[in-house]
């Protein structure tokens, strides 16, 4: 095509050297080097990370309604234990652990997509604290009715790794604790090339930025808002079939603690940031992991959950939009 | 039959009157230029067309039919594109990512490979193929006004609305978007509606200056018409349009 306008010169592009990418790279040599040091601290640090990406995959299904939305879905983590249960009907129906698991993501789509169109699009545009509200009445309604269908009590389901443990060097590594982080790694890239390399990904970005302006150059927001809610329910059923095998039990209090470590990961990676909160779930999963044993006997395991905030609130004191965020400038 | 008109647009935010009876038409092939002092109802106008702000009473006619009943999402599909006053670019992706989301609603079913090369043509048509891959934020602002008139073009619109493209550009940079927009119209056989506060620039392009003022049409008619008229000069306190001469 022809050119009608006088070819601009290119900007020069700025690499600044971020404070935050030394932190952590320093954070993986200071890892590996202990874990090469000692046994005990590598089989730490791995089963730190198989619990980190599982908080950050429910930190992620956050994130993402979050960009889309601009609420926090407090419900995202009973949809992922509904979901659970799913799973564990199915096999009781007779279907092998991965025919369920698989089926259950199918579901979850579905039941994420029909959440936002009959609980969150009657209020979405209203007000933020409206949608906030319906979001904690689902957590409300779909305990209640889990509790109905399945009882309170503990249910079990089947090992989906075994027990295996293997050996690297003189490292015990739990296969559970390698396939959790396979199964999630596998979701989360999926997930990230459907946002990278499909329209139906570009898309979505766009209306999560600038709704007014993607819908003006045709993007239909409120059909991809559902597909996000769908995406984010998925990404919350991998997170919930990764925790009940660490859990060893099923009940309906499952994804609560999780909630809380997935919601203080997103914080920590920035709420706008997709990377950030996956590596935000990582950095708490290995930090609460070494803690007990590595706090000269301050901080016992039960003392995780506060510890935990106590960090967040001291990286939100120094980085007020988390490692990974943006302070949001714009003119109106 | 003009491409583009607005019937008796009226459209009131609380006691405010936004636009009160505003008529006016986009002749097909022209610019029509929208001026008007701040808080006249330009953008307004640009929002009723673009159906994110729903009319009071009046209608909008495109190439004969009423849109009013047309989603945004659709607007663009019946050949409707706009930019921004200040610049709504998707800041993380890249510019020809933003180029593409414009591309991909209007090409559903065409080949992403001919997708790519149509909005990598428009990046060069409007002079900025060279930063394609670059991410749009931190862009010059200048550029940024252009890759928002690709992510526009790309869809190969029939109208272009265009809010204040010259805010923010120097001397020389006003002087080349007047030759492009003239070209616009006669190379790509496109019509433009203009809104701008660059009165030199409005009138040397516009075909047909259409001036508001209080959400009310105060004056209507050819650029040396409208530049005489008393109610226009007294809206802008005489002043400004003397340097348009």
């Amino acid at each position: 095509m022809v050119e009608l306008a006088r070819k601009l010169p290119l900007p020069q592009r700025r690499f600044p050297a971020s404070p935050v990418l030394l932190l952590l790279a320093a954070a993986c040599i200071f890892l590996t080097v202990e874990s090469l040091r000692s046994t005990i601290f590598a089989q730490l640090t791995v089963a730190g990370v198989a619990t980190g990406v599982v908080y950050g995959s429910l930190a992620l299904a956050l994130v993402l309604i979050y960009r889309a939305t601009e609420v926090i879905n407090f419900a995202q983590g009973e949809m992922a234990m509904a979901m659970v249960y799913v799973a564990y009907q199915l096999t009781l129906w007779g279907l092998a652990y991965w025919e369920a698991f698989f089926l259950t993501l199918a579901i979850a789509f579905v039941f994420g997509v029909v959440t936002q169109r009959v609980f969150i699009r009657p209020v979405q545009g209203r007000s933020v604290i409206a949608v906030v509200i319906v979001t904690v009445g689902l957590f409300i309604l779909i305990d209640g009715l889990v509790e109905w269908k399945w009882s309170a009590n503990q249910r079990f389901m089947q090992a989906p790794f075994g027990n295996k443990i293997y050996h690297l060097g003189n490292v015990p590594i739990a296969r559970q604790d390698l396939g959790t982080i396979v199964i999630t790694l596998i979701s989360v890239s999926a997930l990230w090339a459907f946002f990278r390399f499909t329209k139906l990904g570009l898309g979505m970005r766009a209306g999560a930025l600038r709704p007014a302006a993607a819908r003006l150059v045709g993007v239909r927001t409120n059909a991809l808002l559902a597909v996000g809610w769908g995406l984010a329910a998925v990404l919350g059923a991998v997170a919930g079939l990764m925790t009940e095998p660490a859990e060893y039990v099923l009940q309906p209090t499952l994804m609560q603690p999780v909630l809380l470590y997935a919601f203080a990961a997103a914080v920590l990676g920035g709420l706008e940031s997709p990377g950030g909160a996956l590596v935000g779930g990582i950095a708490l999963g290995i930090f609460l992991n070494l803690l007990p044993s590595h706090s000269w006997g301050f901080v016992t395991s039960a003392l995780e959950l506060p510890v935990a905030f106590a960090a967040l609130l001291v990286v939100l004191l120094i980085k007020p939009t988390g490692l990974f965020g943006h302070r949001t400038v714009r003119k109106v | 039959m003009a491409l583009l008109s607005l019937q008796n647009a009226t459209l009131r935010f609380g006691g405010i009157v936004a636009l009160d009876d505003v008529s006016l038409a986009v002749e097909p092939g022209t610019i029509a230029g929208l001026i008007g002092p701040n808080g006249a109802g330009k953008t307004t106008a640009f929002n009723v067309i673009t159906r994110l702000y729903r009319l009071e009473s009046g209608d909008v006619t495109f190439d004969g039919r009423s849109i009013l009943r047309t989603p945004p999402s659709r607007i663009v599909r019946l050949g409707i594109a706009r930019t921004f006053q200040n610049v709504e670019l998707f800041p993380t992706m890249t510019v020809l990512e933003n180029v593409l989301v414009g591309a991909h609603t209007t090409s559903l079913f065409e080949r992403e490979a001919n997708v790519r090369r149509s909005a990598l043509e428009t990046l060069d048509l409007v002079g900025i193929g060279n930063v394609a891959h670059l991410p749009a934020a931190g862009l010059p602002f200048g550029t940024m006004k252009r890759v928002e008139m690709a992510r526009a073009l790309v869809s190969k619109p029939r109208l272009l609305l265009l809010d204040e493209p010259a805010g923010g550009l120097n001397h020389e940079e006003v002087e080349e978007l007047a030759l492009f927009l003239r070209r616009l119209r006669d190379e790509l056989k496109l019509s433009v509606l203009l809104v701008e506060h660059h009165m030199n620039l409005v009138m040397r392009v516009s075909d047909h200056v259409h001036v508001l003022n209080f959400g009310r049409t105060i004056a209507s008619g050819p650029p040396a018409e409208v530049q005489r008229d008393p109610k226009v000069i007294e809206a802008y306190l005489g002043g400004e349009l003397e340097g348009a001469a």
